[in-house]
């Protein structure tokens, strides 16, 4: 092998340092002492190598594309239709309260309490106990058990949310009617929002089956962000004679307080756009009710109810709306999450494979 | 792991009084409590699915169409191929892209448009199914003017793509720097290197992440709702309406028939079996895969 058969003077690396921080050197790829030698390389085996290498780039870079044209489709697509219902209602669209199918009116106001309400008491039920088991998982669980667990609560996510539904229906809105509901009706009904007649179906069901299904994710992201908290800032508190609570108070939780409030929005995103559960307990009467056990309806559940048997234009178009508002309320509140899960987790992969 | 209460040690450590301890020991059991709070529903469902699905599931139910609506009897076989058969397409039209966008990320994309695609493939990892679905509509369902396989089948793509992108991203970033540069070295051209030494060498992570992406959309319903639509009869067109089982399931929960309700439990354990399965594979490849030590 002498010198002459290098075949490929002008390689460029791919990147200097692709998640392998130690190799972090300026003096990366010989380039400049490689092409001193292009003139005695095989002319034609370069010419060859070089056309399948920029068209492999080319199509590579347009699948990187295609995600991002991939956005701008669905963006594309939901203001296109959404057009007709915007020129109709303007803002008020979101002000009214008055779903009338037959009469042409539109107003999503009672679509977005429900999906407000029942997310925000997902997030109540759901928060606490979701921390609880990260910080149970990471700071407390014995070695062999933390496999396990970590295991039972990735299966829990991976329940799709139709079967949470069907559950729901025949185990969760029965208990709620004949036990939950009486119970809070009798010692918080006089907060006014737990009172009225308890069908079983109402938000606070829907709230309760999101929280179940929100906790794996929330509790899944809080461990991750549990995990990169610096061994030694444990190791500090435990040296000031801190119990094992305060260790994890002030060493753990204070370091990742904007990591789990990342985790927490992701959730909240979640648990906006999830679907299938929640129209099939939510009981999908548009209203806004003062009780908690009154029946409501959801942006998402409106779609998945009414958009395959839309008549007229206008109909379809408010739909529509309706889905590139929750759209872009999702957008946002997932962007936010991401970064804040990002400013504490930055350098780790989203989801380390250790 | 620290054990706090060790007093018995020589360094005189400020008094811990009873009050400090007692808050430890109630963090302590709250904590324990949560974990109780959290896997009750799992296994309540899980042991209502197996308990309801099994003693449902039959022969007919795995070979035969719906009967008409009140009548007893009949099955989900066509639902079952249904879903197959969308799956397909999805995978088909999702992983290619979502492996490519991968490679982008991994080995095109340390810049700045790599962080544009990386942050965009992130956020639409969390835009609602439902909305999906609409623009499936629209750009499938519309202009076909009817429900078909192929609807769902793009649907379901949409939303593989960014999850396979991200997982295909980070296997191939943990393949040694070293590896690629000594194929370099050898004279291997770069789309060699990339195909035959770097994604070979992730081959399983990639695997990993097709199969959880796989197992997140095999279960989706609302997406299919007014792409896929449901069909209670057989198909073998990918341009017309189609059955699924997650609509299967939908349909025959919200219904009022005690039969229909029993299929929709053993529906779901199908349903469920085969994610599960999927899961597992995973595992087993990852425990088993090159990238296990790396």
């Amino acid at each position: 092998m002498s010198n002459r058969a290098l075949p490929r003077p002008r390689f460029e690396a791919p990147h200097p340092e692709p998640g392998l921080p130690e190799q972090r050197s300026p003096e990366q790829g010989p380039k400049a002492a490689l092409k001193i030698e292009t003139t005695t390389a095989p002319l034609l085996q370069e010419r060859v190598s070089e056309i399948p290498d920029a068209l492999f780039g080319w199509v590579i870079r347009l699948c990187g594309f295609a995600v991002v044209a991939l956005l701008g489709l669905i963006v594309y697509q939901l203001v296109i239709g959404s057009q007709l219902s915007w020129h109709a209602f303007g803002w008020k669209f979101f002000g009214q309260s008055d779903w009338n199918p037959v009469e042409d009116q539109y107003g999503a106001l009672p679509f977005i309490f429900g999906t407000v309400v029942s997310s925000l008491l997902a997030l109540v039920i759901a928060v606490p106990l979701a921390v609880g088991v990260a910080v149970f998982i990471t700071e407390m669980c014995p070695a062999r058990l933390r496999g396990i667990l970590s295991f039972t609560t990735e299966l829990l996510a991976a329940i799709p949310s139709v079967i949470y539904g069907l559950w729901a229906i025949f185990v969760l809105v029965p208990i709620m009617r004949t036990y939950v509901q009486p119970f809070l009706a009798k010692t918080l009904g006089w907060t006014s929002l737990f009172t009225g007649p308890a069908y079983g179906y109402s938000i606070l069901t829907a709230g309760v089956i999101l929280a179940i299904m929100i906790i794996p994710i929330i509790s899944s992201i809080t461990r991750e962000v549990l995990t990169v908290v610096p061994q030694h800032q444990r190791e500090a508190v435990l040296a000031l004679g801190a119990t094992r609570w305060e260790m994890i108070r002030m060493g753990v939780l204070r370091n990742a307080r904007a990591g789990i409030m990342g985790a927490i929005i992701l959730g909240l995103g979640r648990a906006l756009g999830e679907t299938m559960a929640v129209t099939m307990v939510i009981g999908n009467r548009p209203e806004i009710a003062k009780s908690l056990f009154a029946f409501g309806y959801s942006m998402a559940s409106v779609l998945a109810n009414e958009f395959s048997e839309a008549t007229g234009d206008l109909y379809l178009s408010a739909l529509i709306e309706i889905g590139l508002a929750l759209f872009l309320v999702t957008i946002v509140v997932n962007a936010l999450a991401r970064i804040m899960v990002w400013s504490v987790t930055r350098g780790q992969p989203a989801r380390s494979v250790v | 792991m620290p054990d706090t209460n060790s007093n018995s040690a020589a360094i005189v450590i400020p008094a811990i009084t009873w009050r400090r301890r007692a808050m430890d020991r109630l963090m302590t059991g709250l904590s324990i409590l949560t974990v109780v709070i959290v896997l009750a529903p799992l296994f309540a469902i899980f042991a209502y699915l197996v308990y309801k699905g099994v003693g449902s599931i039959n022969l007919a139910f795995l070979t035969q169409t719906p009967r008409p609506v009140g009548e007893p009897g009949g099955g989900m076989a066509n639902a079952i191929v249904g879903s197959g058969v969308i799956l397909a397409i999805a995978s088909l039209l999702g992983v290619p892209l979502g492996i490519g966008a991968g490679i982008f990320l991994s080995e095109y994309g340390r810049n700045r448009y790599g962080d544009a695609v990386r942050f965009v493939s992130d956020v639409m990892n969390g835009v609602p199914s439902i909305v999906i679905g609409i623009v499936a509509y629209g750009l499938v369902v519309m202009r076909q003017k009817h429900f078909s396989a192929l609807a769902g089948g793009v649907a379901l793509a949409i939303m593989m793509i960014p999850t396979i992108a991200r997982t295909t991203e980070q296997m191939l970033l943990l393949v040694p720097q070293a590896i690629r540069e000594a194929a370099f070295g050898l004279g291997v051209s770069r789309w060699r290197t990339t195909l035959s030494i770097t994604l070979r060498t992730a081959t399983s992570g990639v695997i990993t992440g097709v199969m959880l992406a796989f197992a997140r959309v095999a279960g989706e319903t609302a997406p299919l709702l007014f792409t896929a639509f449901g069909n209670q009869f057989w198909n073998w067109r990918l341009d017309q309406p189609t059955a699924a089982l997650s609509l299967q399931i939908y349909t025959y929960a919200l219904s009022p028939f005690d039969d229909w309700h029993r299929q929709a439990w053993a529906g779901s354990l199908v349903l469920i079996v085969l994610i599960v399965s999927a899961v597992a594979a995973v595992r087993i490849v990852v425990r088993r895969g090159t990238l296990a030590g790396a």
